[in-house]
């Protein structure tokens, strides 16, 4: 039990319990100890239940588990059911200055009461002072019970209270009145408890959209348009954070950026159009709602040849579905996402790292490929905190800015054409505005032939689209390659996308343990490198692990590889919690069994 | 025929500007809208305006929406870059286009049915944000390419070719863009080219979004009786209640040359940016265009009185266009070296130590 369980924290929102969690959170890393934090929260600002899930695991399985060990129960509304989910022989933190109701007592689980109102209104003195140091002082008591180390949390507090001292004093204050209550009342620590390791000591902790934000300052995207939609939003909020400290000139105050905060997707994504086509590296995020309303201008990109770099963290649809959670529903949307013959390149990261350096190589296939370019990532990976290897960047790095003519460039040639001639890659050059007459175009989005200008014959028309699909098919080549991992005599393969990563790995191992050996393909970019295909080739059967209804994953897998849609059997998590193993594992197991049973005897 | 090329000889009577070029330079292919569209005499008055100016046209970026006004700027600058992008959504790209290369002049071109309707939000918008740009707003109170509808400007009353009345109340594009805090708001006639030329330029000296709405009659489906937007009523209608000339910055009076008719009424010089000077003549009585309330109430009787008045109606030279709002630096974002770009992986690494 020691640096292996989970405990969940029930909270109302709004009432500042976020900051608390994320301590807790953010010590156990500080010890060393492999741990994730699952932020599960309401459309809501305030007064609505909220959680929090802490899972640590010694071996890094750090995926969600609904096992906990432990509830912190603050929230009184949801007692009931938050202290029916804590596992037999488990715990349950409460407040204890009101009593429990006899119907919740459960007796295969251990109470702990602590009378924090209380103790809040006995120390503290403005009733919001009250509500919030409430939080820190339950984080005083997990300290105690779970052994976190009281010097990590104390320099944690200096930290972020350093400058203001009546605060660190409150809190300071608040920290120690739990810890010392749990020491005094309980037997500490419990046996699920925290050992200090070193597996943390070169890894950060960050949330992927922080990480999407660093990516685009670090690809040197100068235009960021964006309409405001959860889970994407502090996707915005953290570029122009970064920007405000390293793109503002000190003298001058001047920017070398502009953040454009749009009317809607309609116009933020034509936002990033113009000024693509103006040579800006430019981008936009967005959740899936967005890419609904972009889909129009995605296919002007795309027939136009227009850079373009779409964030899109998924949260749960159809419609505006649940903001809140997450999901990977939003595949088969982004891959054709316009009307006519289009498809379009995709990127998917499964953690904060994958992030950043996929966000910033979307740059590099938006301007190499001049098409429209997805970063998918989802609301897991975008919102809550994961603990990634440190970020690295290269600095002999320089932008692949593609094929785009200087003057001198166009002053060589007799005459130039936007659309011809190709390249290997079925890129033609384009000239930037501003460049030279020469060099000048018409770009339509309505039919045109190879040299740009307007047409409606038949022949002219299938030329370019027959290019753009070359171009597209190229592409497979640059996008990252899907990530393999192969055991000994596997019997199986699975076949995953994303933020299911770490829930399928662990799976992978469980089943590893009762001798189902498994290989492992995450996907990582579309269209589909031919890694992939001879993964796809070399197995009899796959289970494509996703999160949505419609296997979108599978579908898009069927549609634009060779696989035989028998040999893809089909695992979906989609009720907007961040995937676990254990349903994994249970499906994997069910599907084989069935299997085996239809197999004459 | 767009693709009927124009002969390209030269007349050596026709003057070069500052730059060597002459009108020649400044226009486009063959225009395909129907014999006698307003649109026409616009691109003209476009073409017209860019050659007077000296503007280099690959300086300029012109871009449109989505129908007969949008196909316009392909028969005017071919030597600028073009940009015929989707119904109703021009103004965000241009808005796009501008943030990442402020260097450049900007026009957009569009029409009712795209401004007013599918692209209203856009247009206010980019109002809003003030853009540095000229927005030309073809105005014919009928959809062209899809042969008739009315459009949102169709005034209230007035009938279709079919036969139909418009029941509907109208949008002024004038009173719309002053009530969003436009910085420069003009109405024209494509008939008259002598008052829309100067607005035109006028409009490309401000700095920030000049909106020139131009009743331009749809010759085919909106230019029979019953029309509030045929040439016949234009022509009844529209008064010049405001005149309005430009003078370049550097410009020295020939001698002997009349500047101004003070007669008939006051008369007002507003300087731009550029050092340029917009000199308002003929004001009438009690008119500020300066004054933003003022015109609003103004063109509003003007309008109830049955009249279409005309001329550079509103200027706030000192609105801050969208650039000037974000402090962008002077260099376009897009020529910006990658080096001033990239903190580097050394600010990586120190960046870093606050996510432990």
């Amino acid at each position: 039990m020691v640096n292996r369980f989970a405990f969940k924290l029930a909270n109302v929102n709004g009432t500042g319990s976020a900051s608390a969690n994320s301590l807790l959170m953010q010590a156990i890393f500080r010890m060393g100890i492999p741990v994730s934090g699952k932020n599960l929260f309401p459309s809501n600002i305030q007064g609505l239940p909220t959680w929090y899930e802490i899972r640590v695991d010694r071996d890094g399985h750090t995926a969600r588990t609904a096992r906990f060990d432990l509830m912190v129960a603050m929230n009184a509304e949801t007692y009931e059911a938050d202290i029916d989910e804590v596992r037999p022989g488990g715990w349950v933190l409460f407040d204890s200055s009101w009593p429990l109701k006899p119907s919740f007592l459960r007796t295969d689980v251990t109470f702990l009461g602590v009378p924090y109102a209380n103790i809040c209104i006995e120390n503290f003195g403005a009733a919001r002072e009250r509500t919030l140091m409430k939080n820190i002082v339950y984080a005083g008591t997990l300290a105690a019970l779970l052994d976190i180390d009281m010097d990590v949390v104390q320099g944690m507090l200096a930290e972020k209270f350093g400058a203001k001292p009546k605060l660190m004093a409150s809190n300071a204050k608040a920290i120690r009145l739990g810890y010392d209550y749990a020491k005094e009342h309980f037997a500490c620590p419990l046996p699920i408890r925290l050992e200090a390791m070193d597996t943390t000591a070169d890894t950060i902790l960050i949330n992927g959209n922080t990480a999407i934000a660093l990516g685009a300052l670090y690809a040197g995207a100068t235009v960021a348009a964006w309409y405001p939609i959860t889970p994407s939003t502090s996707v915005l909020d953290a570029f122009k954070e970064l920007c405000e400290e390293y793109r503002v000139d000190p003298e001058t105050n001047e920017r070398r950026y502009c953040i454009l905060q749009a009317e809607d997707e309609l116009a933020a994504i034509g936002m990033v159009i113009g000024a693509g086509w103006n040579g800006a590296r430019a981008f936009t995020a967005t959740s899936g709602p967005g890419i609904s309303l972009m889909s129009e201008l995605v296919g002007l990109a795309y027939y136009a040849e227009i850079p373009a770099v779409i964030v899109d963290v998924q949260r749960v649809g159809p419609s505006t579905g649940m903001p809140t959670r997450t999901q990977q529903g939003d595949i088969l949307l982004c891959a054709y996402a316009s009307h006519g013959d289009t498809k379009h390149l995709l990127l998917f990261p499964g953690n904060p790292e994958e992030c950043f350096h996929f966000t910033a190589r979307a740059f590099d296939l938006a301007e190499r490929f001049q098409a429209p370019v997805f970063v998918l990532s989802d609301l897991d990976i975008g919102m809550n905190d994961w603990v990634v290897p440190r970020l690295t960047w290269d600095d002999s790095y320089r932008p692949d800015r593609g094929r785009v003519l200087s003057r001198e460039d166009l002053e060589a040639l007799p005459k130039y054409h936007r659309y011809s001639p190709e390249d290997w890659q079925g890129v033609a050059a384009r000239t930037l505005p501003g460049t030279s007459s020469k060099g000048a175009f018409f770009t339509r989005g309505s039919g045109h032939n190879k040299h740009g200008g307007y047409t409606e014959d038949p022949d002219e028309y299938r030329e370019v689209m027959d290019r753009l699909a070359r171009k597209h098919w190229t592409a497979r080549n640059f996008v990252p390659p899907a990530l393999i991992e192969t055991r000994p005599n596997a019997s199986f393969g699975i076949v995953t996308v994303g933020s299911c990563d770490l829930a399928v790995r662990e799976a992978l191992a469980e089943l590893a343990e009762n001798g189902l050996m498994g290989d492992y393909l995450r996907v990582r970019g579309f269209p589909f490198g031919p890694e992939v295909e001879s993964f796809l080739r070399r197995h009899d059967r796959m289970f494509v692990v996703e999160q949505n209804r419609d296997a979108q994953l599978r579908s898009l897998l069927t549609l634009e590889t060779g696989v035989a849609k028998a040999q893809l059997f089909s695992v979906r998590a989609y009720g907007g919690l961040p995937l676990q193993a254990d349903q994994v594992v249970r499906e994997v197991v069910h599907q084989i069994r069935e299997t085996e049973k239809e197999r004459p005897a | 025929m767009s693709y009927i090329k124009k002969p390209s000889a030269r007349n050596p009577s026709l003057k070069p500007n500052a730059l060597g070029l002459t009108v020649r330079d400044y226009e486009g292919v063959m225009s395909t809208l129907c014999a006698g569209c307003g649109h026409d005499s616009i691109t003209a008055a476009i073409t017209r305006a860019f050659y007077e100016l000296d503007v280099p046209p690959h300086m300029v970026a012109k871009l449109s929406g989505i129908g007969c006004s949008s196909k316009t700027p392909t028969y005017f600058l071919s030597g600028a870059h073009g940009f015929n992008s989707a119904h109703g959504r021009m103004p965000a790209i241009l808005t796009g286009a501008s943030a990442a290369n402020r260097d450049l002049t900007y026009i957009g071109v569009s029409g009712d049915g795209d401004s007013l309707s599918i692209g209203l939000g856009q247009m206010a918008h980019a109002i809003r944000r003030n853009v540095d740009a000229l927005y030309v707003l073809e105005n014919n109170g009928v959809y062209g390419l899809t042969k008739g509808q009315f459009s949102a400007s169709a005034d209230p009353g007035s009938k279709s070719k079919y036969g139909e009345t418009n029941p509907q109340q109208a949008m002024d594009p004038v009173l719309l863009a002053l009530s969003l805090g436009a910085t420069f708001v003009a109405r024209s006639f494509s008939g008259d080219k002598s008052q829309l030329v100067p607005i035109l330029k006028a409009a490309l000296a401000h700095r920030g979004f000049a909106l020139v709405d131009v009743i331009s009659p749809c010759v085919t489906f909106n230019d029979h009786e019953g029309s509030t937007k045929s040439y016949r009523y234009t022509r009844q209608h529209d008064q010049e209640v405001v005149e309005a000339d430009w003078i370049p910055p550097d410009f020295v009076p020939p001698a002997g040359e009349i500047t101004a008719d003070y007669a008939a009424g006051t008369s007002a010089d507003v300087t731009l940016h550029d050092g340029s000077v917009v000199r308002f003549t003929k004001i009438p009585e009690g008119y500020d265009p300066g004054d933003r309330d003022a015109v609003v109430s103004y063109v509003r009787r003007k309008r109830t009185a049955g009249v279409v008045p005309t001329g550079l109606l509103f200027l706030d030279p000192g609105g801050s266009e969208m650039h000037a709002a974000n402090r962008t630096v002077a260099t376009p974002l897009a020529q910006l070296p990658y080096e001033s770009l990239c903190p580097g992986a050394a600010a990586l690494d120190a960046l870093q130590r606050s996510y432990r």
